[in-house]
């Protein structure tokens, strides 16, 4: 048990009300553990992003249990589980949802910030981990300066800045060319992967699958399959 | 928390064009209701001028008296029964009347006349030039230096002029606290003289000034007063009658009411749409907080000192804006009629609240409601 970093049981998710209601995700089991990279693939619709939102404390599922440290992150507070986001899992959504108006070092400092740091003790943390991603040069240019693959790595700077255990990523690659798509997630694997972390992945791009530990199909809101993939 | 409040001001002020927006509204509306309400009260201010300028502690008069200009004469005999309340330390006489005088330019210019008791001159004015003693020579006035001065033909000790077939002199320029309301030139002489030159009723005493022994007198010195069939007010009493007449009896105070009230309107409309605007623009922004793990009360307090940030910016602009145009139209028009008291930026500033406490409300009720989900689904 000690090595599992989230373990859900039984989730169900419901969307819309009436005859518009959905069945989003049906009684789905996960456990993933420490130093793993699981990829959650499928169609679109499938609900790998609603399961991924479920796992990591955003979306509320309407039954079943997400444990992390043999806690039900769902039988949280609204406050503990804000807490457990922003000191256990690090996000870089779709869109990245960088800041325009911050500098690109204010925006990778945020989750530093949360965490009631120092201002300046924040943004020289968030300099050393630019340079990690090779943008100490671009720290002061705002996010729309920065081309797609940069803005992707500023995101992740900001996901993993706060050293979180458990590395969220939605389809990282959606927009980036394939090389740079498979030079992001290589990175991320030998930068923040470890013995007590794990990365989640949701993604369509076959071409980043040689990177992960396992690969979990989704389909219609159940997990249909599992694949193993080696090194 | 001091972190998040400054990732707060950046997120406000990096967005240079909402921000000005947004300055510009709450400046916009603040330099309108503070004018609005300094024009009104420095209306009430003059109209209270002969009362702020003369001084006395108590005046009294004709229970039907509602302003300083519509004076209604009182029996001689009142000064000596006044003068006989045990309280009252002395009391003198006062008449204040409208007059045309002729100029030396042959031009006639109304103008509104004080007469001092002759023993005391009590409520005398402070001289610019001349001597006060030079009232008691033969036809002697002095003219008061305020905003009408120039009407009364730009004088100087020695200006000759007629009143009502009397000869006047100018004996002295005299400064006052507050301009006069109605527009007319001021003359000081003495009481002697102004009801010799002035065609008047039987009873030619406008105002009874009091000085009591003490404040614990003022009481009784009202009580006795009010026996006699008339009104012993003090000064704030009586300041408080002119304004109330002006307020309540005129329309004036319903028109200020209402055009202030339109200012805060328009003021609130345009900030808070502007403030919604920017939140709503801002709102995916505020998700990605919430899903990293910002806690709702970090988020309002954001929201909160976004808008309280720029409140007060705006209330500064806005009052240094009022207060700048005022100087500037006091230089060229010494009519304008405008004071800016506290009661007002106190007023200004809790219509300001008012604007920020529904900006924040509409903007924190549109955050806390926002699903990180819907920021992860992009």
């Amino acid at each position: 048990m000690p090595n599992i970093a989230i373990k859900a049981d039984g989730i169900v998710k419901w969307f819309g009300e009436g005859e518009a209601r959905t069945n989003a995700l049906k009684d789905v089991q996960l456990e993933t553990r420490f130093g793993e990279i699981v990829y959650i693939v499928g169609p679109s619709g499938s609900g790998k992003t609603t399961l991924l939102s479920v796992l990591s404390g955003i979306l509320r599922p309407d039954g079943g249990t997400v444990l992390s440290e043999d806690v039900d992150i769902w039988r949280l507070s609204n406050d503990e589980l804000a807490d457990f986001r922003l000191r256990k899992v690090g996000f870089v959504f779709q869109d990245y949802h960088l800041f325009p108006r911050l500098t690109t070092a204010e925006n990778v400092a945020i989750p530093l910030i949360l965490k009631r740091r120092n201002w300046d003790e924040a943004l020289v943390e968030a300099i050393k981990y630019l340079e990690i991603v090779g943008l100490k040069g671009r720290a002061q240019l705002p996010p729309v300066k920065l081309s797609g693959g940069e803005q992707q790595r500023v995101a992740i700077a900001r996901a993993i800045v706060s050293q979180p255990d458990i590395l969220i990523m939605d389809e990282p690659t959606a927009s980036l060319d394939g090389d740079t798509g498979r030079a992001i997630v290589s990175f991320v694997k030998s930068e923040f992967l470890t013995e007590r972390r794990c990365i989640l992945i949701v993604t369509h791009d076959a071409r980043i699958f040689e990177f992960a530990t396992r690969i979990l199909h989704m389909e219609d809101g159940k997990l249909t399959a599992e694949e193993r993939v080696t090194p | 928390m001091i972190g998040v409040l400054k990732l707060a001001y950046k997120l406000l002020v990096n967005d240079k064009a909402k921000f000005t927006a947004l300055l510009i509204g709450i400046t916009f509306a603040v330099f309108l209701m503070v004018v609005m309400m300094s024009l009104f009260a420095g209306v009430l201010n003059r109209a209270s001028a002969t009362v702020i300028n003369i001084g006395a502690d108590m005046w009294v008069m004709d229970p039907s008296v509602q302003t300083v200009a519509n004076t209604i004469g009182m029996p001689d005999y009142m000064l000596d029964a006044v003068r006989s309340i045990p309280g009252v330390k002395y009391a003198v006489p006062l008449f204040s009347g409208g007059a045309l005088v002729k100029l030396d330019s042959g031009d006639y210019q109304a103008v509104n006349v004080i007469g001092l008791d002759d023993t005391s001159l009590f409520g005398r004015p402070q001289m610019a030039e001349g001597r006060i003693e030079d009232i008691f020579a033969e036809n002697s006035f002095i003219v008061v230096h305020d905003s009408e001065f120039a009407k009364f033909g730009n004088p100087h000790v020695g200006t000759v002029f007629e009143l009502n077939d009397h000869r006047g002199v100018v004996v002295g320029i005299a400064s006052v606290a507050t301009s006069s309301l109605f527009g007319t030139p001021t003359l000081y002489t003495t009481y002697n003289r102004a009801i010799q030159y002035i065609p008047n009723p039987r009873f030619t005493i406008s105002y009874i000034l009091v000085e009591p022994k003490t404040p614990n007198d003022i009481p009784e010195i009202q009580k006795r007063v009010h026996a006699l069939g008339y009104l012993a007010l003090t000064r704030q009493q009586f300041e408080d009658r002119i304004s109330d007449f002006y307020k309540y009896q005129t329309g004036l105070g319903m028109n200020i009411l209402i055009m202030t009230t339109i200012s805060f309107i328009v003021g609130l409309s345009i900030s808070g749409q502007t403030f919604y605007t920017f939140i709503l623009e801002n709102l995916d922004k505020f998700g990605a907080l919430k899903a990293i793990g910002a806690k709702s009360r970090e988020l309002i307090f954001m929201i909160l000192f976004q808008a309280t940030f720029t409140a007060l910016t705006g209330y500064g602009l806005g009052i240094g804006l009022c207060a700048l145009l005022t100087k500037l139209a006091k230089m060229r028009l010494p009519d304008y009629a405008s004071r800016i008291t506290y009661t007002n930026l106190t007023l200004a500033l809790v219509m300001v609240i008012i604007i920020v406490a529904v900006s924040s409300y509409v903007g924190v009720r549109k955050v806390l409601r926002i699903e990180p989900f819907d920021i992860f689904r992009g």
